[in-house]
């Protein structure tokens, strides 16, 4: 080593580096940060006792505290549950005229629903409920499987044409495609349907289709959509002879439905709610009618 | 002595080089190192599920297109994260997962729990054009995938790739792979029942995006799509919490 070298003015040793006349002083850590890297130091020692720690082959410590990430953010959500059970077990279980007469439970509706529907439902029938091509508005009274919230909360909970064993099933069939009608039958039912919302279609020219048409209905459509067109709930087939199409109402677009069929998919949310939530969304989506937003 | 050491130390250069690395790599050696021989790191289920060779080729195509920028697959263990996008994920849930694709960069939401969320014709109508469903999304457009054909003869090779990783794909999924990818795609052919037969009925075979005369990109994404989160039924059954799902078979 080489000679010590003193600055004169503090006493403290020189590491030997000069930069112009300044000399480096070999100043020791201040003793206020050296207690704090010890105090620190033994806290991390302390620590490996309370929270799993060392690894000892196939398993390791676990610690004095218990703290394990699974059942932490299990017994939040737990907790969570339990702050809103007061409203939720009332959705539980209260039949829905009571629910609905209550309106400080139905504020709570409105605002959970709106989370649960934007997270949920949005993506298809749209942030506002009024759906978009293939997928149903439910903001009208126009209702496929029924709009009442009991049939609501059923559609949810089965699905439609969905994976769920109690699955809500509807299949439009290709008609044209599969060769149970031919060309000129997809045309005239087509233009027979159409002509129950469009009154103003008939017309000499076109009144021999729709005669035709209405033929072919009575023995191919009526069996699912009804003698009079006005569609069953319990079969999930639309009402032809309104404004609302889920496919579309114009010509082009019911021949398409008539040749190639329609299979909607409403996912089952069985699985992915729960029953107060599946509730909550029902009397939400029900709410829809009454013009709240 | 301790200063001497250190002098010492810093006059070596290969010594010192040697030092660093190895005070570097303790993070390391303690966080990861052990991971590897703790039973308790990947859960254990039985009912997990291979990808099929539609559902990979979704997968590369899913990485080819850098999904995981901007989308993740990791449910955390916050209360937040569960009660939006249901439970946490698990380990073994990405035990075939070469690479894994965790991510956490969320410019859209997280992936890890969307199979069978959305119907196929959403995710095609979402795909051709996110603002269609979405009016909010700023997501591209992928409408290119519908409009190109899958190729399927090289994903024997993919399979076997994935199998000298250790995911356990037999000798007949391999040699049936292209045909597999087909038939997941096309229902009610006998290609679809091959796919059934070797991947399990829990295997979704759809057309699609609604076509079947051939296989597209978009087929294969979708499928990948519908599959995430419901390759084992092992985050429902291991959470404790009472927001467990029912069985919707009871």
């Amino acid at each position: 080593m080489a000679e010590v070298e003193r600055d004169p003015f503090t006493g403290r040793e020189t590491t030997g580096h000069e930069w112009n006349g300044i000399k480096e002083l070999d100043t020791p850590i201040p003793r206020g940060v050296l207690m704090f890297l010890i105090v620190t130091h033994i806290w991390a020692i302390a620590w490996w006792f309370f929270v799993p720690a060392w690894p000892l082959g196939t398993t390791y410590t676990k610690g004095l505290l218990g703290v394990d990430q699974h059942t932490t953010v299990e017994a939040r959500v737990v907790e969570g549950q339990r702050q809103r059970a007061a409203w939720t077990s009332r959705l539980e279980t209260e039949p829905y005229e009571a629910i609905l007469a209550d309106q400080t439970l139905m504020r709570t509706v409105r605002d959970t629903g709106r989370q649960l529907f934007g997270d949920n439902c949005a993506a298809c029938h749209g942030r506002d409920g009024k759906g978009r091509a293939n997928y149903p508005d439910l903001t009208d009274d126009d209702w496929i499987w029924g709009g009442t919230p009991e049939m609501i909360e059923q559609t949810m909970r089965v699905g439609v044409n969905s994976p769920h064993p109690d699955s809500r099933v509807g299949q439009m069939p290709a008609f044209g495609r599969d060769e149970m009608l031919d060309r000129d039958q997809v045309r005239n039912v087509a233009a027979y349907v159409y002509s129950l919302s469009h009154p103003d279609y008939a017309s000499a020219q076109t009144s021999a289709r729709i005669d035709a048409g209405r033929e072919v209905f009575a023995t191919t459509c009526a069996a699912c959509h009804g003698e009079n067109a006005r569609g069953s709930a319990e079969l999930g087939a639309p009402n032809l002879t309104d404004a609302y199409w889920i496919y579309g109402g114009d010509l082009d677009t019911i021949i398409a439905t008539v040749h190639g069929g329609r299979q909607g998919h409403m996912p089952t949310w069985d699985e992915r709610l729960s029953k107060a939530e599946i509730r909550t969304l029902a009397l939400y989506v029900y709410d829809f009618r009454n013009g709240a937003r | 002595m301790a200063e001497l050491t250190h002098r010492k130390l810093e006059r070596s250069a290969i010594g010192f080089v040697i030092a660093i690395i190895a005070a570097a790599s303790v993070g390391g050696i303690v966080e990861i190192a052990p991971l590897f021989t703790i039973d308790e790191t990947v859960e254990k289920a039985p009912d997990m599920r291979l990808y099929t060779p539609l559902e990979l080729a979704g997968r590369n195509i899913y990485v080819r297109e850098g999904c995981y920028a901007c989308h993740s697959q990791m449910i955390r263990t916050l209360r937040d994260e569960v009660e939006r996008y249901g439970p946490y994920s698990l380990a073994v849930e990405s035990q075939y997962d070469r690479p894994m694709l965790w991510g956490s960069k969320r410019t859209g939401p997280d992936l890890a729990r969307i199979g069978g969320k959305y119907s196929d014709l959403w995710h095609v109508t979402h795909l051709n054009n996110p603002r269609a469903v979405v009016p909010e999304s700023n997501m591209p457009t992928y409408s290119f995938l519908g409009r190109t054909p899958l190729r399927t003869d090289d994903l024997p090779k993919h399979l076997a790739a994935q199998r000298a990783l250790g995911v356990p794909y037999t000798d007949a999924m391999i040699e049936n792979a292209a045909r597999d990818a087909y038939g997941q795609a096309t229902p009610d052919t006998d290609y679809a029942a091959g796919v059934t037969e070797r991947y399990g009925q829990a295997t979704q075979v759809s057309a699609f995006d609604g076509v079947t005369t051939h296989v597209t990109e978009m087929d294969a994404l979708v499928a990948y799509l519908q599959v995430l989160g419901r390759l084992t039924d092992a985050a429902y059954r291991d959470t404790a919490a009472t927001e467990l799902p029912p069985d919707p078979k009871n």
